[in-house]
Formats: C-alpha cells, structure tokens, sequence
C-alpha cells in the first residue's frame, strides 16, 4: 500500500489550526498551553540541544532492544527445550513483569547505576521490554506443526536443522509480533529510567523534559513530547514495514 | 505380477502397546517392490501405527519391522493425512526438504525438485507458495516430497481422504504411476473399499483393536483405468472387501 489516507492528515492540520486559534484568541498563557507555531519556534531554537538528546534516547532503546531480542530468544529457547526450567522459573517472571517498573527503578539505580546510570537505565528498559520477546518466541517455539515435526524425526533431522529449518520459521511472526511491542516497550523503559535517575549524566531526551519543566519552559516540553513521539512512530512503521516483507 | 521381487517391507509378529493398550498385532506382513499392498480396517484398528511403525517413527512393543532398500535411500516415502507442507517455503523447496535434510547442496537439491513437481504434474508451480494451491495440488506437492529422495517404499496413511473424488483419481493414478515406474513397494492406508480395490495387487483387512490381519484379498492384475472401475473383477474383490468388513460388524 503506497497511497496515503489523507483524511487524518487533514484532521491533523484542522486540529492544530483550532488549537493555534484557541491559545490566541483566549489568550492562554504559553507556560500553560504554548500554540503550535510556539512549539515549532521551541523545536527550531532548542533543535541542537534535543536532537542529540534524542539520539541518546534512541541509542539507549535500540540498545535495550537488541538486549532484549537476543536474551528473550536465548531464555525462550532454554526454556522450550528444558518444560522444567519454565515451569519453575515462568510464574516469577511474571511476578517481576507484573511489578511496575517505576517501582523497580530507584532498587535498580542503587544497585547498578549510581557511578554508570547508561546501565541502569539499560537493565530497567530490558527488563520491560524482554518479556514479550520471550513469551512470544516461545509461543512460536511451541506452534510447530506435529505433522512437520513427524517429517522431520523421519528425515532424522539433526538439531541443528531443526532449529533452522523448522523451529526458527515457525516462530518468526510470532517472534516479531513480540518485538513490535518490545520496541515501544523499550523507549517507554529508557524514558521512565531516565526520569527515575534524575540525572543528565546520559544526557537524554526525558532529561530535557525535566529540565525544561523546572525552568516553566513549556513548549520546549512539548517540542521534546514531539520527537518521543516520532521515535515511538518510526520504530513501529519500520518493524510494520519488515513484517509486510516477511508475509509477501 | 511381482513373484519374485524383493521384499522391501516387513513385518514379523510386531506388536504395538500404549501403555496398558494394546493397539495392533501380532501382524506379519511383507511388501516386494512393485507391489501395492492396500491395509483397509475400521478407524481405530491400528492401520495408521502400523504404518508408522514401519516407516521407524513408532517403536514396535515385540516382533519386529524393516524397510528395506538396495539401491536409493532407506528412508520411506511417506505422505500423511495432511499435506504438511511448510507454509513460509515454496512447493520446490517443500519438496526438496528431504534432499536438504541429507546434505544435499541446494542446486542439485532444487533440480530433483522441479523434476518430482513435474512427475507430478505442477512444473509450473516450482516458486508457487502453498497457501495459493488448492488441497490436491498440495497433496500432490506432498508426493512429490514423498518421492524426491528415490525411496524404495513408499506409505501413504489416508491421504487422499479429503479431496475430491476427480482429485483423487489423478492422486491414485499418480501413486500407481511411481509404483510402475520405480518399482516402489506401497503400502496404503484406507478406509475407501473402491479406492484400496482401485489401488491394491492384494488388499489386507484388519480387525478392530488391536488390529489383526482378518483377510487377504488379492485383486486380479488388470490395467487400472477407468473400465477397470466398472469391470466384474472390481466388483467382485469389492464385495469381498465388504463381505468381511461387514462380518466384523456383525461381529462386534
């Protein structure tokens, strides 16, 4: 599908053009609700210090999503081929998935991050985004066809060729079903850590949130909710785009 | 007739159990090559793990069961209920999948392929993806992947079942084709009385759980065409068929 719906589009444009007339007509005073075109000024003025923010802030969640692709995989192949493991480590997975994350974060800063905050907030976004990965791959692990897996104890398939052959494409769309959650997963984990460790030492965007926050400066806020925004976007239409290509 | 053609498959006083359950047995039973050995039987008899037990996925309890091959590979054809194809591959990498799982490298894998697909009546459909084939053309892909390796025996456990009757035919003549063509030892599983006299040189009848061999049927050797399907000899070894099925009903 190349064409572009242009009815949100338009919405959009009809929206912003309310908000702009709104903010001026009734005066609302920019700490409070800044116009669009304020917001856009913010963007422009504010540009080089938020945009290598942001690019932290990325950083830190494609790291924290390679992390999570790769150990949710590992833990879920562990896992499939060892039922004990899963059945008794599964149930406390869940507890520390079921455990708010904010909650986690000040124990995990303590524990890891006081002299190197870019590992803490590493730790905390892998611990949120890794769960879906893992149940995922393992529910695809799990979704072989019996009649295929008959063909292959007859062919005497090795492991290896197992895996391969059988156990890695019958669990790919589930898999990357699990890492499209993970990804928004893990730009929410590295936002939420960079709040919790009230530090600029990493330098990312929430950072810049904060700080803007602290000196009233509200459309700066808003020009940085912008770019999170975006990256939440781009991250979803690229993994969107790669699942299109795995179906065709 | 094949009087004196190896024996391709066997099987001596086997026995299957699950757990407490006995499920079949004791069978003897042998398959030369160019034959086709047809197993008919009530669902539940066991004609089904017989065959698995014979194409090495099920353990035998006691007695014992070979397959056989002097030349080709001595991993059976078999083609299940289901096509069982692999829905992210396409029909010529489905069918070179045994080809690959041997070690075969993947240009003379490929050209076997395309040469079963053709045996089988889809060369066009080489890079064709499964779910844009119709259920026999896919059961026919199967086949194919039944046949790549040149086996000596090939097992068919009701495959056929749920296509249509012309489908069918074209899948039974398919079957009948590589039995000439290769000298195949088949067996087949059914529960189709016209589709096992269509098929069989002899016709086995098995009997309720645990399934026992009840009758041998053997069925005159004629050209298997269309007048075969209408001539007194076919429906002669069909009554016969029936005459026993229906004894064990009566029985039970």
């Amino acid at each position: 599908m190349n064409r572009i719906d242009i009815a949100p589009v338009l919405a959009g444009l009809l929206l912003l053009a309310l908000w702009e007339g709104l903010t001026r007509f009734f005066h609302v005073p920019t700490v409070i609700l800044p116009p669009p075109s304020a917001i856009g000024a913010a963007l422009g003025d504010r540009g080089p210090l938020l945009l290598p923010a942001a690019g932290v802030t990325m950083g830190l969640a494609l790291t924290a999503l390679a992390i999570s692709i790769g150990l949710g995989t590992l833990v879920a192949l562990i896992f499939a081929r060892i039922p004990l493991l899963e059945r008794s480590l599964g149930p406390y997975a869940l507890v520390l998935q079921a455990t708010p994350i904010v909650a986690i974060a000040p124990l995990v800063i303590i524990w890891t991050g006081i002299e190197n905050p870019r590992r803490a907030i590493l730790i905390l976004a892998v611990i949120v985004a890794v769960f879906p990965v893992l149940t995922s791959a393992l529910a695809g692990l799990k979704a072989v066809d019996p009649g295929l897996d008959r063909l292959f104890r007859l062919h005497k398939a090795s492991g290896t060729q197992r895996f391969l052959r059988l156990e890695l494409p019958t669990a790919a769309p589930f898999l990357l079903a699990g890492i499209k959650t993970a990804a928004g997963l893990s730009l929410v984990g590295v936002v939420v850590a960079e709040f919790v460790a009230g530090t600029g030492a990493t330098g990312g965007l929430s950072w810049r949130l904060v700080e803007a926050g602290n000196r009233l400066e509200t459309a700066t806020m808003f020009a940085a909710l912008f770019l999170l925004a975006l990256m939440g976007l781009a991250l979803h239409a690229v993994l969107t785009l790669i699942e299109r290509q795995m179906r065709t | 007739m094949p009087g004196e053609s190896p024996i391709r498959l066997s099987a001596t006083q086997a026995c299957v159990r699950f757990g407490p359950l006995d499920a079949l047995g004791p069978i003897d039973l042998t398959v030369q090559a160019g034959e086709c050995v047809v197993l008919l039987g009530p669902s539940g008899c066991g004609k089904s793990t017989l065959l698995a037990a014979l194409a090495g996925l099920q353990a035998v309890a006691s007695g014992d069961v070979q397959a056989d091959a002097t030349n080709g590979s001595d991993i059976p054809g078999v083609v299940f209920q289901e096509p069982n194809l692999m829905n992210w591959a396409t029909a010529q990498d489905n069918v070179a999948l045994p080809l690959a799982l041997a070690g075969m490298n993947k240009t003379a894998r490929l050209g076997r392929a395309q040469k079963a697909l053709k045996r089988v009546g889809l060369g066009s459909f080489a890079t064709a993806y499964p779910r844009t084939l119709s259920g026999g053309m896919r059961m026919r892909v199967a086949l194919a992947r039944a046949l790549v390796n040149d086996p000596s025996a090939l097992l068919l456990d009701e495959p056929f079942a749920a296509i249509d009757e012309l489908g069918r035919r074209t899948l039974d003549d398919l079957v009948l084709a590589a039995k000439r063509d290769h000298q195949l030892a088949v067996l087949f599983v059914t529960h189709s009385v016209d589709e096992a006299v269509y098929l069989a040189d002899r016709i086995l009848v098995l009997s309720p759980r645990p399934g026992r061999i009840m009758a041998e049927i053997a069925v005159p050797n004629m050209p298997r065409d269309p007048a075969f399907l209408t001539s007194s000899a076919f429906a002669e070894a069909a009554a016969a068929a029936r005459r026993v099925l229906s004894a064990q009903l009566v029985a039970a």
